[in-house]
Order: C-alpha cells, then structure tokens, then sequence
C-alpha cells in the first residue's frame, strides 16, 4: 500500500535527525563514560568498539536538502491537508479575507465621511453603498473595512499572549515540578477562579485603555490559565516519554529538550487554543465596546453595533441592518477561527498526518 | 484561596499606577492649578480629605493598613464600605440584588448543562444518523455565535417587534410582591429572555459529551455489561454516561466563573437590576467601593460555585476523594 510507505519513509527521517543528534552527543567524552559502555558488558568480549565511534554512514544532506525538506515537511504538507480538509480551507480563506480586508482594504476604501449619502439606505439595493448607511449617512462597508485593523490588532495582542503566558507556564510547571510547579500553579488556579470578565471590566473602566494592542492584552488575561492546566497535564506526560528520557540520557540541555521534544509535541494544543482564544477575545472586546465601557474613540465592530443599538429604529426593518452587519462579521470571523481549528486540529492528529503527507508526496511524483 | 483573589484585587485596584486613587488625586490638583493656587500643605491634607470621600480610600494611610483595616471591617461587621453614588452601604446594596443575579445565572446554567449534556448523549447513540448531523451543525453554530447577540436579537423579535416579552426590570410593577399568581408570572416573564441567553451562554459541551460517550461505548467493559443482561438503560446511565460525564464535568466547573461574568453583559443588555446592572452603573459612575465591593461579590459567588462543584466531583467519580488530589486537567 502507498500511503503506508510513504509511512515508513518519512519516518526514516526521523531516524535521521535522531542519529545527527547522537553523533553530536557522542562526540562529548563525559556523556560516553556516564553511558557505561565498557569493560563490565561481559565475558561474551570482542565487542567491536567501533560501534559506538563510529560516526553514522548516513550522507550529510546539504543545506539545499534541507530546507527542501524542511519546506515539504513544514509548509508543504500542512498546508495540502489543510486545504484538502473542507473546514479548514473555508475557515483559512475566511481569516485571509480578513486580513487582505485589514491591511489592503484600507488603502483601497475611502474613510467614512459623515453624510455622504442618503439616511438608511438598505443593504443590496444601492452600489454606491453595497452595505447601506446608517443614521448618518455613512457607508457601512467602509466603516467595517476601517474598523478591521483594529480587530485584527486586538486579536493577535490577546491571543498571543494568552498563548505565550500559558504555554511557558504550563510547561514549566509541568517539566520542573517541585516547588516551581506549585508555585505557578497556585498562580494558575488564583487566576482561574477570579471571575475573569469581571476583572476585565473593572480593569477596562479603570484604566481606558484606547490602544487595541493593550485592548488585547488586558482581554487576554482571563485566558491563560486553562491553557495553562491543559499544557501541564501534557507535559507531565510527555516527560515520562521514551524520546524524552532518551534526550535526557544523551545530556541534551533542558532548553532543548523543551523545544524540540516537549513544545514540538504540544503545537497541536497550542495552535487550537490560539484560535480559541482569539474568538474569546472578539466576543468579550465586542461585548465591553457594545456596553461602552471601553472608550469608543476608535472605529470597531462593537462600536458600531453601540450606535446602532441606540440609534436606529430597532422595530423597523429598513433600519435593522446597520446593527446586523457588524453582528453577522463577528459571526463570520469567529466562524473563520473555529473551522481553522478544526483544520489545524486534523494537521496534528499525527495518524492522519502521516496519511496526508504520503498523498501530498504521491500527487507531487505523478 | 479567597483571600488571594481578594489580595490580588485589592492590590491591582490600590498599587497600580493611575489607579483610582491618584486618579481623582490628579483630577483635583489639576483644578487647583487651574485656579492658579499652588499646593501648599494645607491644601494638599484637603485633597487627600477629598480623594477620601471620592473613593473611600484615605492616601495618607499606607496600603497595609489600610488593607487590614478592609478586611477587618467586611469579616466583623461585613462593612464593604459605602456607595458614594447611592449614599447607601455597599453590603444592602448588593444583598438585594444578588438573588436575582444568581436566579437568572443558575437557571441558564443549569438549563444549558442539561440539555447540552442530554443532546450530546442523544448524538452518540445515533452516530452518523440525521439528528447526530443536525446537532453538530447547530453547535458549531452555536459556538460560533456570542450569547450576547443572541440576547440582542430576542430582545429586538419578541420584546419591541412582538411584544410578548418586557424589554426590563425583572417584575411586573402593577403586582403586589408575594405568592400570587400575577407576581410569579411577571417574575418568569421578565426573566425568561435572559435565562435564554444564559441557556445560550452555557450551552456547550455537547460536541465534547458526544466524543466522550462514543469512546465509552466502544470500551469492552460496555460490551460485557451487555452480555451480562443488563438494561439498556442501565448501561446508557450508569456505564456510559457516568464515565463520559468526568473530562466534561472540570470544564463545567471552570464554565462556572464565566457564566456568572457574562451576567454583567447581560443584565445590561435586557435592563435587568440585579448584580449585574448594579456593577455596571457603579463603573459608568467611578463608584469605587461599590465596583470593589460588587467585585468581592462575585469572587464568592463563583468560589462558592467551584466549591460546591469541586464537592460534587467525589459523587460523580467515586475515585476522586474530595477534591484535593484531582488531577484530570
């Protein structure tokens, strides 16, 4: 069968990184004597002490190989089964959309200028307005399109945050243990049980923070600590791991061992909770600019769905869709975030990786 | 671990920089530069005198102090200070809305548990079926909609299109309070949109429920309980749901705190005086003991809920000894 070779061979390469790392720690003296290879093996003798000298017969890949390789196994790959994935396809083009919106939209849309065209101009009907006005006769497209870089700020701010704080607690806790581990996790769990919308709020009204980007951080504090557990939970088990314990015997350092064993085995849980938590941040930052209490200087979604709420008629249909607009983007970008995860969810079940990755590389050869 | 929380707040709200304190502080010295005077030290007692009666809070006294005297003051006399804008003590203010807050939040939870549990469990058994489909669609759905849009949208169907629902309050102010029909009615009436959202709100889960039951029920333990004739139902409640009920049940509990934040969201959007409004208000007025002490409220209440949660969690797993040495993160 093909995709069970293809299996096989990528797992070949493995072995190779595996042994390029064991060259590397067999050229260290005090590890080989800490490894006790020698006389005490036994009276069976003539062990052929070349073995463990040897250096592998495996060819140094060049760099080109390399980052070929390392360009299939990375972006390639991942990318095929993403886009193979319905889910993840349609959630990827969604959040691109977004961004193409943000950065490039911008440039292209006029900002909005107040009365420039009729009042309530319904969605669909008029071209010059695609998405209709509101009371002031802005066009709504144009203020949707300016009030995405800021959401987009927002977003990356807290999500990555909430990531970067609980991954690196998390793992720490997990791999050091001990008085470390309870530490931080007395932290987590302080973190955890106050109510954390609650403290946003306050902390919001407080200190009124008008950047997005210190928007996203305060919106992300509520989130690390889940991630934080579930990175700890992860991590005590992964410690225990052959591969982990193998680093370990070679006299690899903990940094590496971290980044290569630990961190590369957590990306699934990771990448997943970073587009949670990115949705989390749209809902909450949309819901405080919706109640005002965080300062409307800005143009935002929530913001718009504030004017609209107290400005339009809300029993009136012609007037309804200035608040349905910016209602239906968050749905939409927060549709974009779970059906990618869903996508990055599949990328990192390593079964159906391997699967993909051989039908990637067969439709590649024929 | 209250005090912590209580720490930490109590620090966050004193020792950061621009904090309410040398907001107001800042505010007043402003305007008596503005007067063209300059701070001597009269003026400066003055204004701490001020800040004092502005956020309850005296400067001159050092933070530890001050912080002993706080917790002196709520655990003998539940004194949580004053309200500056209602001129009423804190502790009244927040005990008449209370029950309110956690009738709404504990109805929509509960509600929201229940049926996301039951529908999931419903989802596994017809795995790959029409309704199975059905579901996951609407949960994707569901999650990918914030409970407050949902709040927003039956507000503006049933409330100002329809009419059938009030837009506020949380009784009907024509009834007298009591045991009567009309009052229980007004009562259910007013709070049933929010009690949807927070249904809303909690609804979750299922998707989870489902993928937990599914790998319970290939398990050959189930298999033997079959063979051994025992009930279907059995089987369903006591084997499979049980088991799949444990990783779901620690996110209900951490689902807990979120819950009863979002009632501040949701109090505001439909109207409804309870902790929620009340928090609200406070911050739109910079009523800083009540915005403390309502803070100090909600720690407890969601506390309260994890504890009891956490105390539960030794009914459901029987290998779990109260809730110290839980370790299924």
């Amino acid at each position: 069968m093909r995709p069970t070779e293809e299996g096989e061979s990528s797992r070949t390469e493995e072995g190779e990184t595996t042994a390029a790392d064991a060259t590397e720690a067999a050229t260290r003296p005090p590890t080989r004597t800490d490894g006790g290879t020698s006389s005490s093996s036994g009276g069976a003798g003539g062990v052929d002490e070349t073995i463990f000298t040897q250096t592998s017969n495996v060819p140094d890949p060049t760099v080109r190989e390399k980052v070929e390789r390392g360009f299939r196994r990375r972006v390639y790959a991942p990318s095929a089964i993403l886009l193979n994935d319905w889910r993840g396809l349609l959630g990827a083009l969604i959040l691109v959309g977004f961004v193409l919106l943000g950065t490039v939209g911008v440039y292209v849309v006029p900002e909005p200028i107040v009365m420039e065209g009729p009042i309530f101009v319904p969605p669909f009907t008029d071209w010059t307005y695609p998405l209709g006005t509101g009371v002031m006769g802005q066009d709504i497209l144009k203020q949707v399109v300016h009030a995405t870089p800021a959401m987009l700020q927002m977003i990356t701010a807290g999500a990555l945050l909430s990531v970067v704080l609980g991954t690196g607690i998390g793992t720490v806790a997990g791999y050091r243990g001990g008085r470390a581990d309870s530490v931080l996790m007395t932290l987590t769990d302080t973190v955890l049980t106050i109510p954390g919308l609650v403290l946003i709020i306050v902390l919001a009204t407080i200190y009124q923070p008008e950047n997005p980007f210190v928007v996203g951080l305060i919106l992300g504090i509520d989130n690390w600590p889940r991630l934080a557990r579930t990175v700890r939970s992860q991590v005590l088990s992964i410690r225990e791991e052959a591969f982990t314990e193998a680093s370990r015997i070679m006299g690899l350092s903990d940094v590496h061992i971290l980044r290569r064993d630990v961190i590369s085995n957590l990306m699934p849980y990771i990448s997943v909770n970073f587009a949670n938590s990115a949705r989390r941040i749209i809902f909450e930052s949309v819901a405080l600019y919706f109640l005002g209490i965080l300062p409307q200087s800005q143009l935002n979604w929530g913001v718009m769905m504030d004017d609209a709420y107290t400005g339009a008629n809300l029993t009136n249909p012609n007037q309804i869709h200035w608040l349905l607009v910016p209602m239906a983007l968050i749905i939409l970008i927060s549709l974009g975030f779970i059906l990618l995860a869903q996508g990055l969810d599949r990328i990192f079940n390593v079964r159906l990786r391997a699967r993909h990755e051989g039908a990637a590389d067969g439709g590649e050869s024929s | 671990m209250f005090f912590i929380a209580l720490t930490v707040t109590f620090a966050l709200y004193r020792m950061l920089p621009f904090g309410p304190v040398e907001m107001v502080k800042v505010r007043l010295m402003k305007q008596l530069l503005e007067q063209g005077q300059s701070p001597s030290a009269e003026q400066m007692r003055r204004i701490n005198a001020m800040v004092e009666t502005y956020t309850g809070i005296d400067p001159s006294v050092p933070w530890y102090v001050s912080y002993y005297e706080y917790l002196r003051d709520i655990i003998l006399y539940q004194d949580f200070g004053h309200s500056i804008f209602k001129n009423k003590p804190v502790f009244d203010i927040l005990y008449t809305a209370m029950p309110w807050s956690v009738f709404i939040s504990v109805y929509g939870l509960a509600l929201g548990t229940t049926v996301s549990l039951l529908f999931g469990a419903v989802m596994a058994y017809n795995e790959g079926g029409k309704f199975d489909a059905v579901m996951t669609f609407i949960s994707i759905g569901n999650s990918t909609v914030p409970y407050y849009v949902v709040a927003i949208l039956t507000l503006i169907v049933f409330s100002f299109n329809l009419g059938w629902f009030p837009s506020g309050g949380r009784m009907d102010p024509s009834t007298t309070p009591g045991l009567n029909l009309p009052f229980i009615v007004g009562i259910v009436k007013h709070a049933a949109l929010p009690v949807f959202s927070a249904f809303i709100a909690s609804f979750g889960g299922a998707l989870a429920f489902r993928g937990n039951c599914i790998r319970e029920m290939g398990e050959g333990y189930i298999r033997v309980a079959r063979l051994r004739g025992i009930s279907q139902g059995r089987i369903a409640i006591r084997y499979v749901g049980r088991n799949a009920l444990l990783p779901v049940y620690t996110n209900i509990m951490m689902g807990i705190a979120s819950v009863f934040g979002s009632s501040i969201i949701l109090e505001t959007i439909f109207n409804y005086p309870a902790m929620g409004m009340v928090t609200f208000n406070a911050l739109m007025n910079r009523d800083y003991p009540l915005i403390m002490g309502s803070f100090i409220f909600f720690t407890i209440v969601t506390l309260t809920g994890i504890l009891v949660a956490d105390l539960t969690y030794g009914v459901i797993d029987p290998r779990v000894k109260g809730g110290n040495e839980r370790e299924t993160y």
